[in-house]
């Protein structure tokens, strides 16, 4: 099993004609995402590396429908637009790649998602991928890559950097350690899919049965996922990296902000937090491997 | 997050229909004492700058009369608060105090909803409110699309025990404030203190904006010059550097200045991140190493090789860095040979010569190393570049090892590595910039490299010369991916007749007001 997106669930490209949507609609499909159809608003009757390209997200899923996933690689300034459209069609999981979708259109889609039971991932994402079954988004960039550098396996990943969200499953696969799927959560400070509902996800998964995580100064993502082990929410062996240890912590903390996050979001705050509730944290990027060797021996 | 100062702040705020104290804004001491003189009566003088902590710093002082407010304002102006230099400061009527609040607004990250706070004590930062006073603090969630109903507002302001005509007027000012945030698409704002004068007058004391780096494209009418998170305002290379980010869309380009007059031989690196995670990642591994930081900048997002070749020539206009580092997450999904042309493409015009270590894993990562190996062999400098299985840890200890042994007195000034075009070149403009080729060297050229090296497909032969084989226009609006691959094609295996102009306006300028 994986999380969130498998080799049959049916997936429409929203942005299918341009410069990205056109070369990862070549990577998912090679990968072998089932993508039915593509939607860019006047371009009915194009074909994509073999996908049909229709006018709305509705037209895509009256004919290859039911459409359950939408991977949109529009330009930041109409994201808004076109995920509402991907869930006004029923789309159940949108992915959102782009990065500068302004804040309050991300409230306005997360409340139109809430509404219809719908989830997203990002914005900001490279996206996702489950192992030997399907990819959303441009993680591996190729499919060639993506088979070379990750392999399926029982360790679930999240990450808050898209880079390092292949850099880690790349290095586990060299330590023998393959993955049941791949997460980048999306680098902005308010995402669809953030950690603490990713590890909830995986809690339930058969398949994974131990989870890696990379986190980063900012936001309460890490501390959160602390609260769900303590509360006994998530209850699988946790292997995390934080990033930002020595870095200037930069002004990202608004005076605002940390009142409801309770004074969270600190390097030092996330690793004490984490270590408290028994998350194995790396202080050393490169110990992700073997420390998670480690603890699937033990398991 | 493009921080406004509290005067446009409260312009905002005016608009809104929230009263704020009478005033103006004064760049010189002439100008405050007019301004107290308009007034009439005692005024408050405060330095306009982005940071927390002015009044501590003495930025904000008080004068009896317009003489006193010149002699005041003359003195908080020019003064540096937390490396901020103050150059404009705001003349207010003093306000005759009868109470403070404070009201703010930011977006909760895990409700994923704006939410607005209201506390019935003011003047102080609201982590000390929070922790002096938590019983005196309300917040509530708002609907994104609904927006702050009246009575919703009046409900918050009931739990404080707030009643009568000051609950009226504060769920009013709450409304409109909410209102103000939402049509400025602001990331947090907050009126801190809002002040109930002896006259029972509701007046936004001060203001702090942020709006959202992302919005900032919907309001011109801000005046924003840079949408980036920074606390004092952008030096020139920034400005430059945000030219480039603002007309090229392929990629992100952050670049920002960690330190200025570096001094020559202090450990200082300029470095080149690509990704959040793995910029951020590497940057620890230099720290740890014990070098210091001259910039933060991250090309990532599948950029183009011009828009790394402009981050690059960017970073090496610091004078005096020590070494050049560029490490990302070490597996990209990006094709890396993009970022390697950028990359010698800079160290060639610049004749680098200081060590630069390149960690470029990734797709391509092997055509890529060879690119930054085999064409910076002629450099003064010393170019080094490893791959996905090569950790940024390693990395840093292999910059700091060729640092120590480098010489950095005889490396000879820098040599012109090639020609600029001459003015009859055959030439075709791209994207951001313009390809010249002086067709009367591909007359004698054996090779000729240039048409199979360009992966668009857009040159052919023309007797034996390369031209564009699609219309100029189509090449002007991106055809031309400006992959470099052609000129460095022409340069090693041709007879260096192409050369890509890539402006980067105001970099000059920058250097010129030292970089």
């Amino acid at each position: 099993m994986s999380i969130l997106i498998d080799a049959e669930m049916r997936v429409v490209i929203q942005g299918i004609t341009g410069r990205e949507g056109t070369a990862r609609a070549k990577l998912m499909k090679e990968y072998g995402t089932n993508v039915v159809a593509g939607v860019t608003p006047g371009r009915k009757g194009e074909i994509v590396h073999g996908i049909p390209v229709y006018d709305t997200v509705e037209e895509a899923n009256e004919k290859e429908g039911p459409l359950e996933v939408s991977v949109i690689f529009i330009p930041a300034a109409f994201v808004k637009e076109a995920a509402l459209e991907a869930f006004a069609a029923g789309v159940g999981l949108a992915v959102i790649v782009p990065d500068r979708v302004p804040v309050f259109d991300v409230l306005e889609i997360a409340k139109v998602a809430q509404g219809k039971g719908a989830r997203f991932v990002g914005p900001n994402t490279l996206g996702l991928i489950s192992p030997g079954k399907a990819v959303l988004g441009m993680i591996g960039g190729r499919a060639e890559s993506a088979r070379d550098w990750f392999k399926p396996g029982v360790v679930g990943v999240t990450s808050r950097s898209g880079g390092i969200t292949s850099a880690i499953s790349y290095y586990l696969g060299k330590a023998g350690v393959g993955q049941s799927t791949i997460i980048h959560v999306g680098g902005d400070a308010v995402v669809g899919t953030p950690h603490p509902d990713v590890v909830q996800l995986l809690e339930k998964d058969e398949d994974t049965r131990a989870v890696v995580l990379f986190g980063e100064i900012g936001t309460s993502q890490e501390e959160r996922v602390a609260d769900l082990i303590e509360k006994g929410e998530f209850t699988k062996p946790l292997i995390a990296f934080i990033s930002g240890a020595a870095a200037k912590s930069g002004t990202r903390f608004s005076h605002a902000g940390a009142i409801i996050e309770g004074g969270r979001g600190t390097h030092e705050g996330k690793v004490k937090r984490l270590r408290e509730v028994g998350a194995h944290v790396v202080d050393d990027f490169n110990d992700i491997p073997r420390v998670t060797v480690d603890v699937l021996k033990k398991l | 997050m493009a921080k406004l100062y509290e005067y446009q702040g409260k312009g905002l705020l005016k608009e809104g229909g929230i009263p704020i104290p009478r005033g103006a804004i004064a760049k010189t001491a002439e100008e405050a004492g007019k301004i107290a003189r308009d007034i009439g009566g005692p005024v408050a003088i405060k330095a306009q700058a982005w940071v927390t902590g002015r009044a501590e710093a003495g930025g904000v002082r008080f004068a009896r009369d317009p003489a006193e407010a010149g002699k005041v304002a003359g003195q908080i102006l020019g003064m540096d608060i937390k490396g901020f230099t103050v150059r404009e400061v705001l003349v207010e009527e003093k306000l005759d105090i009868e109470g403070e609040f404070y009201v703010g607004m930011i977006i909760d990250d895990i409700a994923k909803l704006p939410a607005l706070i209201f506390s019935s004590v003011g003047g102080t930062g609201i982590e000390e409110i929070v922790r002096k006073y938590p019983t005196k603090v309300v917040t509530f969630p708002i609907d994104t699309t609904a927006g702050l109903r009246g009575f919703e507002a009046r409900e918050m302001l009931r739990k404080l025990e707030i009643r009568g005509d000051l609950q009226k007027g504060l769920s009013d000012l709450l409304v409109k404030f909410y209102r103000v945030a939402k049509k400025n698409e602001a990331r947090s704002a907050e009126i801190n203190p809002l002040v109930v004068t002896k006259g029972g007058k509701i007046v936004a004391a001060d203001s702090h904006i942020v709006i959202d780096d992302y919005a900032v494209f919907r309001h011109p009418e801000l005046g924003i010059e840079i949408a980036r998170e920074f606390d004092r305002p952008a030096t020139p290379l920034e400005k430059a550097a945000y030219q480039v980010e603002a007309t090229d869309h392929r990629g992100t380009f952050y670049f920002f200045q960690m330190e200025r007059n570096i001094k020559p031989r202090s450990g200082y690196i300029g470095f080149h991140g690509a990704g959040g995670g793995g910029s951020m990642m590497s940057m620890d591994a230099l720290l740890t190493q014990g070098f210091k930081i001259a910039n933060y900048c991250d090309t990532s997002g599948n950029p183009s090789a011009s828009k790394v070749y402009r981050a690059a020539k960017i970073i090496l206009s610091q004078e005096n860095i020590d070494g050049y580092f560029a490490s990302g997450s070490g597996v990209a999904s990006q094709e890396q040979f993009h970022s390697a042309r950028g990359l010698v493409k800079a160290f060639r015009e610049e004749d680098l010569s200081i060590p630069a270590v390149i960690r470029i894993g990734g797709n391509s990562e092997e055509l890529a190393m060879e690119i930054l190996h085999a064409y910076t062999k002629d450099l003064r400098g010393k170019v080094e570049a490893y791959g996905r299985d090569t950790s940024a840890v390693f990395c840093a200890q292999r910059l700091w090892e060729l640092v120590e042994q480098w010489d950095y007195r005889q490396k000879g000034p820098a040599r012109k590595i090639r020609e600029r075009p001459a003015p009859s070149s055959y030439r075709f403009d791209t994207l951001t910039g313009t390809l010249h080729i002086r067709h009367e060297r591909c007359d004698t050229c054996a090779e000729k490299p240039c048409t199979s090296s360009c992966a668009a497909g857009i040159l052919k032969f023309d007797a034996g010369r390369p031209i564009l084989s699609i219309p100029p226009e189509e090449a002007k609006r991106g055809r031309c991916t400006e992959c470099l691959a052609c000129e460095l094609a022409c340069e090693f295996h041709g007879n260096k007749a192409i050369f890509i102009d890539l402006p980067i306006p105001g970099l000059d300028d920058a250097m010129r007001m030292g970089a």
